[in-house]
């Protein structure tokens, strides 16, 4: 009994410590056969499930397209819904293979949290959201107000710096899950709800009375929201960056889910290389030539994405703004496959 | 009979037919030697794999983070607090919102606790039941139902944040808050502290001749009526000199309805209201059914023994049962006390500041030291319950049964 308790205990602490050394992501995503995608834990547009469980939004899409450049199918994609304040641990730990939750790409995240960005998918900034009753109609009004927000955001960093710089009086109430600070501003606890500007007009249409409020002019910060992955697997960064930047090109050559494939004979060299038909884009980031033409035929290119999920024909009714392509006077602006 | 076959021929002849592994104490020793390299082994492998892991990811492990600037805000601060001030800081206000909504807890708690507990015990066949009632309805439903349920119930209940429940001389009532006022002391009023100190210190003198009285002559002495009557006597007096000799000793200042509420005056936040209500009676509940237990544990006899030696009901429960209760009570009752303190860390979901929400939770998620921040949070936590068992330890033991 004793002769056989030792090698057992030093075996299993051997091979608990060989699984310290892992594997590729792309190669863990494949073995598994699904790709593990961390979202919001409900925000309307971004990442959201329907009464039936089925996920969607822009967050959302940006998941399924790097699932069907992988897979050749965006139906394999498992959702995990994190708050704010666990998303990071969440994918620091490996819980997660790619975090695509409205994410603001900062410095320190990028840095010191052991990240990589892997681009942008929604311009933002911080907004404020008012009683209509309140009669203010500017940020600046708001000295003594009570603010309520989420914890473990960049808009609880953002509002302090904001009502410093404006010598204004303020109290933050701070709740962890989106759904409670929705309710105490609809309780009345606090006279300001802030949040991303496109959070705002989401969050909105919880109220029980939507109509009753607004959204103030002033935008106090910049939020690139984009999907995050670990820090040191260059490969999958790629994967993830090269997927996002094909949506954004393929608007831009004006490629879309239904034309896709005919685009693939079209003469342009442009087109030829980003469908996979020129070259060896694809195998270069370890995936299929036609990785591409894969995503979008899934989700269509970034202006599907967007007019689907956020656009001004859905209950958000959001502007392209920032968020058009360069040549339309937006900052969306993918370098190119070459 | 097994350890002796064992071990006797081995120290005899060299016992060539045994082997010793089948000595009970060698194989005592060796299980016990190996059980250790097994915890250590695992420790070990715990510690390093998270180290390699940290590496791999790039992130650094240390505490010198606490010395960094925070930059956002906590609306409930018992100590100096700015947006500028360090992580090490913020540990310090969680920290103490946690003692504050603990130590509040626990005191509300034990009174509502012993109340339906002994409520449940009445010949009244309607309160009687209205505690179990009570009991019955708390204990059963999770905290962080409970939790919402008050915190909504207090915002939804009260008036909105541009209007007030004036409450006269208690000061402003809304959905931000109680805004009481604030007391600004005049010069001299350092005199009623002392005459206050001073009169409390005489209540204790007069409970402890009382009681020597009592036990000499037999007679009774009022020591409730009569401290009550020294302490406003003393306040009294002190106030009055003070007043003549330098104006007025404390004026309050009242809050005032703003533009966006009320604004001045000491402040209760409906957060922590909210926290603590569901705490207080949640544990209540479990407390009140460890009451009942002690007083049932102790026998019918001395109830009929107190009665035929002349005592009332009253002096009997307080003279006579609870004493001898406490002794079964207290040990349950340290283990409440604890559950308590931990399940204040449930006021993240309603924005209380406490350890958990502005340390674990805020600070961590700026910062993303998840190992080191929750190190050491869970240290604290461990600190405060192991601080409070020893106290309710020494307290169990002056209660205990002395035998003479």
């Amino acid at each position: 009994m004793g002769k056989m308790l030792l090698p057992i205990v030093a075996g299993a602490a051997l091979g608990l410590t060989a699984s310290v050394a892992s594997a590729a992501t792309l190669d863990e995503v494949k073995e598994r056969g699904e790709l593990v995608c961390g979202v919001s834990q409900g925000l309307p547009g971004f990442s959201n499930p329907d009464a039936q469980g089925a996920w969607s939004g822009i967050d959302v899409d940006v998941c399924r397209a790097i699932a069907a450049a992988i897979f050749g199918d965006d139906s394999k994609v498992s959702y995990t819904p994190l708050s704010a304040k666990e998303r990071f641990t969440a994918l620091q730990s490996g819980e997660v293979d790619l975090l695509s939750r409205n994410t603001t790409w900062t410095m320190s995240r990028d840095s010191e949290l052991g990240l990589n960005f892997a681009g942008v998918n929604y311009y933002d900034g911080q907004g404020f959201m008012v009683r209509k009753d309140l009669g203010v109609n500017s940020a600046t009004q708001l000295s003594g107000a009570a603010v309520c927000t989420n914890t473990g955001t960049t808009t609880e960093l953002n509002v302090a710096d904001y009502f410093r710089a404006q010598r204004m009086e303020y109290e933050v109430v701070a709740f962890e899950k989106a759904d409670e600070v929705v309710a105490a501003y609809d309780a009345g606890r606090c006279d300001v709800y802030t949040t991303d500007a496109s959070g705002l007009y989401a969050q909105r249409l919880k109220l029980a009375n939507p109509g009753d409020h607004m959204v103030l002019p002033e935008i106090i910060s910049k939020e690139p929201l984009g999907p995050a992955v670990r820090q040191g697997d260059d490969q999958w960064l790629d994967i993830v960056k090269w997927t996002l930047n094909a949506l954004i090109n393929a608007e831009e050559m004006g490629i879309t889910s239904a034309n896709v494939e005919e685009m693939k004979g079209s003469g342009d060299p442009a087109i030829a290389r980003l469908l996979g038909v020129e070259g060896s884009f694809g195998e270069a980031i370890g995936l299929d030539n036609d990785w591409a033409a894969k995503a979008i035929a899934a989700v269509g290119n970034y202006s599907e994405m967007f007019e689907r999920n956020v656009g001004p024909n859905t209950d958000l009714g959001i502007q392209r703004g920032l968020n058009a392509l360069w040549r339309d006077g937006g900052i969306l602006y993918a370098p190119p496959v070459r | 009979m097994a350890v002796q076959d064992a071990g006797v021929p081995r120290l005899a002849g060299g016992g060539s037919g045994f082997s010793v592994l089948n000595d009970q104490r060698v194989r005592g020793v060796l299980f016990q030697v190996l059980l250790v390299i097994g915890v250590v082994s695992f420790a070990w492998w715990l510690i390093s794999n998270t180290a390699a892991n940290l590496r791999a990811q790039g992130i650094e492990f240390g505490f010198g983070i606490l010395w960094n600037t925070a930059g956002f805000s906590i609306n409930q601060t018992l100590i100096e607090y700015q947006e500028n001030s360090t992580y090490g800081r913020v540990y310090v206000v969680g920290l103490l919102n946690t003692l504050l909504v603990a130590a509040l807890g626990v005191v509300l708690a034990t009174v509502l606790g012993f109340i339906v507990g002994i409520a449940r015990l009445s010949n009244n066949w309607i309160i009687a039941r209205a505690a179990t009632v009570y009991i019955e309805v708390l204990r059963n439903i999770p905290l962080l139902l409970q939790i919402f349920i008050w915190y909504f119930a207090v915002l939804r209940l009260l008036p909105a944040k541009r209007e007030a429940l004036d409450l006269g001389p208690f000061g402003l009532l809304n959905i931000a808050g109680w805004y009481a006022p604030s007391p600004i002391f005049g010069e001299g009023f350092s005199v009623v502290v002392i005459a206050l100190l001073l009169a409390i210190l005489g209540c204790f003198a007069i409970s402890s001749w009382a009681r020597k009285r009592l036990a000499a002559t037999g007679q009774p002495f009022p020591v409730f009526l009569a401290s009550v009557g020294l302490i406003v006597a003393a306040l009294v007096v002190s106030l009055l000199l003070v007043a003549l000799i330098w104006g007025r000793p404390l004026t309050l200042e009242y809050p005032t309805l703003g533009n966006f509420g009320p604004r001045g005056g000491a402040r209760l936040f409906p957060e922590l209201m909210g926290l603590l209500l569901a705490l207080s009676t949640y544990t209540a509940s479990f407390i009140a059914e460890i009451v009942r237990a002690g007083i049932l544990a102790v026998s019918r006899g001395q109830t009929e023994a107190s009665y035929s030696l002349g005592l009332r009901s009253g002096p009997t429960l307080r003279l006579v049962i609870i004493p001898q209760a406490m002794r079964v009570i207290i040990p349950p009752l340290t283990s409440q006390y604890l559950n308590l303190t931990k399940n204040s860390s449930l006021a993240v979901a309603i924005a209380y500041p406490d350890l958990v929400s502005v340390f674990a939770g805020t600070a961590l998620n700026q910062t993303g030291r998840a190992v080191e921040f929750i190190l050491i949070t869970m240290a604290t936590y461990l600190m405060i319950s192991l601080i409070t068992s020893l106290f309710m330890n020494w307290y169990n033991a002056r209660m205990a049964l002395v035998e003479r």
